[in-house]
């Protein structure tokens, strides 16, 4: 047996993934058509271990398998030569532990950026560079842009990231808790939150309510919704359509500061809890909940009719900074930015649990450039109102549950996987424990770990005062990348 | 360019118009609200806080620490801790976020920021800032964003973000300032023209926060540079960060 399949949201004996020659594994990896989730080593006392996870979307299934690689090996043949999809999954363990992937075409740090970093170079009659960051221009978090131009068109950007580099797999491990899994990355405190617990839940086999479910859900979505609704602004006032870009913005207020009501915190920091969650949603706030979203829907279809008949925006958005399907499948762009891209992968919907297998999977006919990445938020944003519509409806049946359990011990000798779709993607979380149930590896992948390399290909061929337009409606995490 | 227009008047105003006394919802979590008297110094809050910002006997929660996170509350079976709403939090002196009993809103209102002269005559009521993120998480920067939208509309105080140091007369640090951002935090400090003021936002900024044990961050900016002013929460609200620059700027 080479893989051992589970769910999402699964614990597992750590001896019951499979164990293959690096050899072997290469070769499986190079040449499989299921798309990597996680590649990650962890310190096994004499050796390595290499853990990966495989999405098999299709069917729901996680795929994992191991190698063991004894510390003396030094090198191994690079996955990303056959299969791109690992390129940054290589040039990680690279980082973390020094074995090489012999041969990988850009094998650069990934986050220790203050060592010398050698970015690509061009030569030639009107080319040059436009270095930008770390600290830019808005209030936003650091990270170094490199452009090569041809006069105005951008010829290639190369990101360098690292600069929010905190250590947070270490500390999770060391001293884990949901205040740290909130603040790993402060724009998706829910998803990172909820990620976190369902880890800790698996690992102690900690059963939480179905209100406490659903109150998690209603929260993910609420967080999505404000997300997009502010994205949308910051995209129009990137282009200088300024209406649009505060309308949005006091709309999303709205969405936010019904969080706060309901947690003591816009961002809903402090709701969710190993063990289920703080705070009720009884019917007064659910009613609260639907009526204000309902005015935050009305709203947004009226600013966004206006958007999408305004030329000037339209003349920005069209064509803008397109990346093919095949680009984007062949770099493993997931989450918000690869249906953009016309890629349907959604970890809710790929990854069912017993909520989301209720819901209308709607379709999105995507365009692959700005427009598009304006079109899905707007359109998200309005499945995330129904969807939260029905899952209070649905805590109306089981208002008389718990909403917090006790936790319980971990589980020794543990793995577990879980997998949440933040409203930019697939965010997933993996953790191990050792013989006494501590915890020994904290594993995070953001979907901007895959994502950040399709803003290079969208703003490639396009002029560079395109740039924040892109990168906007990218709207990648640096925090949740650099951890 | 007619639908725009008549977004506009569908949206009416949506500024708060007295903003040092604006109204916030009860369940924010503010100033914290400290009762020796019930306390029993079990100390097992203090164990349990994820940041130490919590000690007891007397009771003391440090604002510069404390994520706000309301875990020690949900945790005292004899309520001996609780939140206010209030969120006017800045204050000037590192010592002063250390909250006590005594410490009511009205109280820690009139000692946290005190009238500084000079600052009103150099800045004259109006201040601009360089931000720099030193790794924080997101959560205060948007705050800080959202701190100059419509709702909220900071620039009609003549306090603004700038896209340059060489324009700034101070800057606001979010963020534990990680090892990687060390440097770009000093070398923007540098560029900031003399006379400057350093504020520091959210308690990663002030004390490291939930991130203070973490090998990856060098805090010397901190000891190395006088700090003005200090604006707890995590992340820091904005009415919170507004309020702070308003009573630092302010004449009298
Ligand atoms: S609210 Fe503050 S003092 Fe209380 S547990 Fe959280 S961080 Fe500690
Ligand atoms: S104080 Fe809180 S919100 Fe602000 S950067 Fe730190 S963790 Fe994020």
């Amino acid at each position: 047996m080479n893989y051992y399949t589970i769910k999402n949201n699964q614990r597992i004996n750590l001896l019951d993934i499979p164990t293959l020659e690096l050899d072997a594994l290469r070769a499986r990896l190079a040449a499989s058509n299921l798309r990597p989730l996680s590649f990650f080593g962890c310190d096994w006392g004499e050796n390595v271990k290499l853990f990966v996870a495989l999405a098999d979307d299709e069917k729901g299934e996680i795929l994992l398998t191991s190698s063991l690689i004894n510390k003396n090996i030094k090198e191994y043949e690079s996955i990303t030569k056959d299969n791109p999809q690992y390129h940054m999954f290589e040039r990680e363990f690279y980082e973390q532990f020094n074995i090489e992937p012999k041969g990988h075409p850009w094998l650069k740090p990934v986050r220790k950026n203050q060592d010398d970093y050698k970015f690509f170079e061009m030569e030639g009659e009107a080319t040059h560079q436009v270095a930008v960051g770390p600290i830019h221009a808005g209030v936003i978090e650091p990270g170094h842009f490199r452009f090569m131009c041809q006069g105005e068109k951008v010829y290639n950007l190369e990101i360098m990231l690292g600069y929010q580099h905190r250590g947070c797999e270490d500390l999770m491990v060391k001293n884990p808790s949901n205040q740290l899994a909130e603040s790993i990355c402060g724009d998706s405190v829910i998803a990172y939150n909820m990620a976190y617990s369902q880890i800790m839940e698996e690992l102690s086999d900690t059963k939480i309510s179905t209100k406490a479910k659903l109150i998690r859900r209603i929260a993910l979505e609420m967080e999505r919704c404000a997300i997009h609704i502010g994205d949308m602004g910051a995209i129009l006032g990137d282009i200088a359509y300024l209406m649009g870009k505060e309308v949005y913005a006091v709309t999303r207020t709205l969405v936010i500061n019904t969080m706060l009501e309901i947690s003591g915190s816009r961002f809903g920091r402090g709701l969710i809890t190993f063990g289920g969650v703080n705070f009720d949603i009884d019917k007064e706030m659910s009613d609260k909940i639907i009526s204000v979203l309902d005015g935050v829907k009305k709203t947004v279809n009226k600013m966004t009719k206006a958007v999408f008949k305004s030329a000037t925006v339209m003349s920005r958005f069209e064509k803008t900074g397109t990346v093919s399907r095949e680009t984007a499948q062949e770099l493993n762009l997931v989450g918000l930015m690869g249906r953009a891209c016309g890629l349907e992968l959604d970890s809710r919907f790929d990854f069912c649990d017993e909520f989301y297998k209720d819901f209308e999977r709607k379709p999105f006919k995507a365009t692959n450039d700005a427009y598009s990445r304006f079109r899905i938020r707007y359109k998200e944003t309005i499945d995330s109102i129904s969807y939260i519509k029905k899952l209070l409806n649905k805590l109306e049946n089981y208002k008389d549950e718990e909403i917090k359990v006790e936790a319980k011990n971990l589980i020794p000798n543990s793995f577990a996987l879980s997998i949440v779709e933040g409203w930019r993607g697939e965010l997933v979380h993996i953790a191990t424990t050792d013989e006494t149930g501590k915890l020994t590896r904290y594993k995070i992948k953001d979907p901007s770990f895959n994502n950040w390399y399709g803003l290079s290909m969208a703003v490639r061929g396009n002029g560079i005062s395109d740039f924040p337009l892109c990168n906007k409606g990218f709207d990648l995490s640096y925090c949740g990348f650099d951890l | 360019m007619f639908d725009t227009l008549k977004m506009k008047l569908w949206q009416k105003n949506q500024f708060i118009p007295d903003i040092q006394n604006a109204p916030m919802r009860t369940a924010f979590r503010g100033l914290p609200k400290l009762d020796n008297s019930k306390c029993n110094n079990c100390g097992e809050c203090a164990k349990i806080c994820p940041t130490g910002a919590l000690n007891v006997n007397p009771l003391s929660i440090d604002l510069g620490k404390c994520t706000l996170c309301g875990k020690c509350k949900r945790f005292c079976e004899n309520h001996a801790i609780d939140f206010t709403n209030y969120y006017k939090l800045g204050a000037d002196k590192r010592e002063k976020l250390i909250i006590t009993e005594e410490m009511t809103p009205e109280e820690y209102n009139k000692k946290a920021i005190e009238i500084r002269k000079e600052i009103y005559s150099i800045f004259n009521r109006s201040i601009k800032f360089r931000q720099v993120s030193a790794g924080g998480c997101n959560g205060c920067e948007m705050e800080l964003n959202a701190a100059g939208n419509a709702n909220f509309d900071m620039g009609r105080f003549g306090i603004d973000f700038v896209a340059s140091a060489r324009h700034a007369d101070g800057i606001v640090v979010t963020g534990p300032i990680s090892k990687n951002m060390a440097y770009a935090l000093e070398d923007c400090y540098k560029s900031c023209p003399d006379p400057k003021v350093v504020v520091l936002c959210g308690a990663c900024a002030i004390s490291g926060g939930i991130f203070q044990n973490s090998q990856e961050l060098n805090r010397e900016f901190i000891d190395k540079y006088k700090i003005d002013l200090y604006i707890p929460g995590c992340p820091t609200h904005p009415l919170t960060f507004i309020n702070a620059v308003l009573d630092f700027i302010r004449k009298k």
